[in-house]
């Protein structure tokens, strides 16, 4: 047992901080995605990134990835994270890339993995239906077979930032008489294919950050097709275990809980600062002691992986714990605000802010980080994974 | 021992809830709160038109008589419907600092005009630097001949962008935290020296920030003693609180029974989600919240008219039973509903954030139960 970085990581970091400190756009440091203006400042740090050879830390050298072990990338994230960059987006580097390296022809890897890499092409995804959340498996958008094509008619919906997407991977039935499983094929198929409506979803923080997306007789080459037809659920299962891993994002609430202990500085009670409050110190003490078992719980998985392992079943452990430190961060911050959690200042124009900057968006981002124990398979559904797989039960 | 409604409390009721079905289907509440006005001044009128405005005050002074029972019952539907109008700054709060510390010359100048729903006011009583606590006070308020002279920068005063009187609590003398010195003052808006920043809330409402440069009061204006209102500061925002109690049981209410409903149809793995026991448990815990919630709130406001003591130790009782009651339901609704629980278009988030702006208003969990801890421990002393 050692959980000491080697010299050789040692240096790493110091390489990863010095490039962030020189190349970070400082236009966006500190400014929560949910307050970007435009889709080049959601790319931005991607294409910073990519210049260096740096964006596809998981990928396999073969594909254009960094080749880094586990243990570099959880540097990379804690040094990110300290800096408060951007995550990057997850739709193409830790979703569909990874699908269409492993499962993809040599074709299919040279036409798509290029545009995932240098950021060119935006993906979103679809997999979730206002029938199908939970129990994805019970999707109904569905395409058929008309020579060389798939004639695609549904709807999915939940989709993330589909408003500027290129290109959206797809989960669809083509075969209605199989087992639910069996009967499921993972298509790419092109945004801009006539039959494609877009509708915004807000939500109550007040963003559009989600979507509706409809398919009315979308055509789509079978050649979009990734893996054998009727084969797609084991994409879908192999995709899910990539996007739970990274998710506990506990150099990001390390990040966030240094922010709230400022706002705590600032905030005054009774003319001190409400960090000197007994109550609130403990209430922030227990988040960290919390986060400070997520962080190993996580260095043991990474252990784990860099020995050959893939993300296992634990990863559903870092979901759960990981967003309740997440939601349980918002929800210290909006009680440190007081009263001006209440002004909603989004629509405020630049000189009409009210109130201490720390409280600005307190209340939206509280609001909007419930639906981290929504998505990505309910807090529940996680659960039931470790009662299931774990447990035996 | 009776926890029942007299007939003209639940005729009461009965025409409430039939006035906010009428007024105030949700899409017309969306509407209302995104238009230029955010409020309806026919809504208003039409308080005034059933007796609500002046159900808790004095037959005398041209209401209705009631007192908080009643109070309770009106704002408890109107958190079934998430109302907007600054009915409880105005009909609860504003009259009863009347009712208390006026003058029989001031009660009879502001009573009828607010039952009859020609005086919208707003109460300032926080700041940016006072938190929860309601003596830190900055504003001041100069003696200059016989006139009062006010000065300061109040916040979050909810419904002030539609006011006509901001009820405003003001330093007179003594320290910027002193129990003495504390002045209620009821400020015309529109007097010379008084500039305001409005802007909407996150549960949909309105308020403004309230900016005092030396705004000339006439002492007929001032509300109870100079000096020394921070008793009945205290006094009107417990019973504040007790009316905010209502509010949010009624909004629980609602979100309870709107879980309970979706999980009976919504179908996952073949089966209605409502049948995993995991979901039945949690709704269990929302269903007891809610009735712990109805009954601090009964407790309270039966206890308003006791010792100063027992009414502040009821009110900060129920301000942490709803505060925590309202987040764990808040949270658990929308989460029950999954990603529809999440939108803009259910009214779900809607009940959510507004029962999360509750635990703002007057001292939040750990004010009160800080407060509550003290009033216990100057008990056991005395």
């Amino acid at each position: 047992m050692d959980v000491r970085f080697s010299p050789a990581e040692e240096a790493f970091r110091t390489e990863v901080r010095d490039f962030i400190e020189k190349n970070y756009p400082a236009h966006l440091r500190g400014v929560a995605r949910s307050e970007y203006d435009s889709r080049e400042d959601f790319l931005a740090w991607h294409r910073t990134l990519y210049k260096k050879g740096w964006v596809a830390q998981a990928w396999p050298v073969e594909y254009g990835g960094t080749g880094w072990t586990a243990t570099q990338r959880y540097i990379f994230n804690e040094e990110s994270a300290a800096a408060d960059c951007p995550m990057l987006l997850p739709f193409g580097l830790s979703m569909v890339g990874p699908v269409i390296y492993t499962f993809g022809t040599p074709e299919q890897k040279k036409k798509y993995l290029p545009g995932i890499l240098s950021g060119d092409v935006w993906w979103c995804q679809g997999y979730s239906e206002p029938g199908s959340g939970s129990d994805l498996a019970s999707l109904k958008t569905k395409a058929v077979r008309e020579g060389d094509h798939y004639i695609v008619n549904g709807q999915k919906t939940w989709t993330t930032l589909a408003q500027f997407a290129d290109w959206i991977f797809c989960l669809v039935r083509t075969d209605p008489n199989a087992k639910q499983q069996e009967g499921i094929s993972f298509l790419l198929i092109d945004m801009k294919t006539p039959g494609i409506t877009v509708k915004p979803i807000i939500t109550m923080d007040g963003s559009h950050e989600v979507n509706e997306v409809w398919f009315d007789n979308v055509k789509v080459p079978v050649e979009n097709r990734i893996h054998e037809e009727n084969k797609g659920w084991t994409c879908a299962k192999f995709l899910l275990s990539h996007e739970r891993a990274g998710i506990a994002g506990v150099a990001r609430s390390k990040r966030a809980i240094i922010r709230l202990r400022e706002m705590l500085a600032m905030e005054k009670i009774d003319g001190a600062p409400l960090i000197s409050d007994l109550e609130f110190q403990r209430k922030v003490a227990e988040l960290e002691i919390d986060l400070h078992a997520l962080e190993y719980t996580e260095l043991r998985t990474l252990a784990g992986e860099s020995s050959g392992k893939g993300p296992g079943l634990e990863s559903s452990i870092l979901k759960i714990k990981g967003t309740e430190i997440q939601q349980r961060i918002t929800e210290l911050a909006l009680e440190a605000s007081g009263h001006y959690a209440q002004p909603y200042q989004r629509d405020l124009g630049d000189n009409e802010h009210v109130g201490p900057d720390y409280a600005e968006l307190v209340a939206p981002h509280y609001f909007n980080m419930r639906k981290t124990s929504i998505y990505g398979g309910s807090n529940e559904i996680q659960r039931n994974i470790i009662a299931k797989m774990v447990l035996g039960l | 021992m009776d926890f029942s409604f007299t007939e003209e409390q639940t005729l009461l009721r009965d025409t409430v809830r039939k006035f906010v079905q009428k007024a105030y289907a949700f899409d017309t509440r969306s509407k209302v709160i995104r238009s230029d006005a955010g409020w309806r001044k026919e809504v208003w009128k039409e308080m005034a038109d059933l007796g609500l405005m002046g159900a808790a005050i004095p037959e005398d002074n041209g209401g209705l008589g009631g007192g908080p029972v009643e109070t309770m019952i009106i704002m408890e539907e109107f958190g079934r419907a998430l109302v907007v109008e600054p009915y409880l700054q105005t009909a609860v709060i504003n009259a009863n600092a009347i009712r208390h510390g006026g003058t029989a010359q001031q009660k009879e100048q502001w009573l009828p005009a607010i039952a009859a729903g020609e005086a919208i006011c707003a109460f300032a009583y926080a700041e940016p630097q006072g938190r929860y606590n309601l003596a830190d006070l900055t504003t001041t308020a100069k003696k200059s001949g016989r006139d009062f002279v006010l000065s300061g920068h109040k916040a979050v005063v909810l419904g002030a962008p539609y006011a006509d009187y901001i009820l405003v609590t003001a330093r007179t003398s003594g320290g910027q935290r002193d129990a003495k010195g504390v002045t209620l003052l009821a400020v015309p808006k529109n007097s010379k020296g008084i500039t305001t920043r409005d802007y909407p809330t996150v549960d949909g409402l309105r308020a403004s920030e309230v900016m005092f440069e030396n705004v000339t009061v006439s002492p007929d204006f001032v509300i109870g003693e100079v000096d020394n209102a921070l008793p009945l500061v205290e006094r009107i925002t417990d019973e504040a609180i007790a009316a905010l109690s209502a509010e949010a049981i009624g909004a629980m209410k609602v979100l309870n029974d709107a879980t309970v409903e979706y999980c009976k149809t919504r179908k996952q793995f073949g089966v209605p989600i409502g049948k995993f026991q995991v979901l039945q448990h949690r709704m269990v815990d929302m269903f007891m919240n809610y009735e712990q919630s109805v009954s601090i709130t009964y407790m309270v406001t039966l206890k308003l008219n006791e010792s100063a003591h027992e009414r502040a130790k009821a009110a900060s009782a129920a301000k942490v039973q709803i505060g925590k009651a309202g987040r764990f339901i808040g949270q658990q609704a929308v989460q029950l509903h999954g990603g529809m629980g999440m939108t803009d278009e259910l009214n779900v988030g809607h009940y959510f954030k507004r029962l999360t702006m509750i635990d703002t208003q007057f001292g939040n969990v750990d004010h009160h139960l800080k407060r509550y801890a003290a009033l216990t421990d100057d008990k056991a002393a005395a």
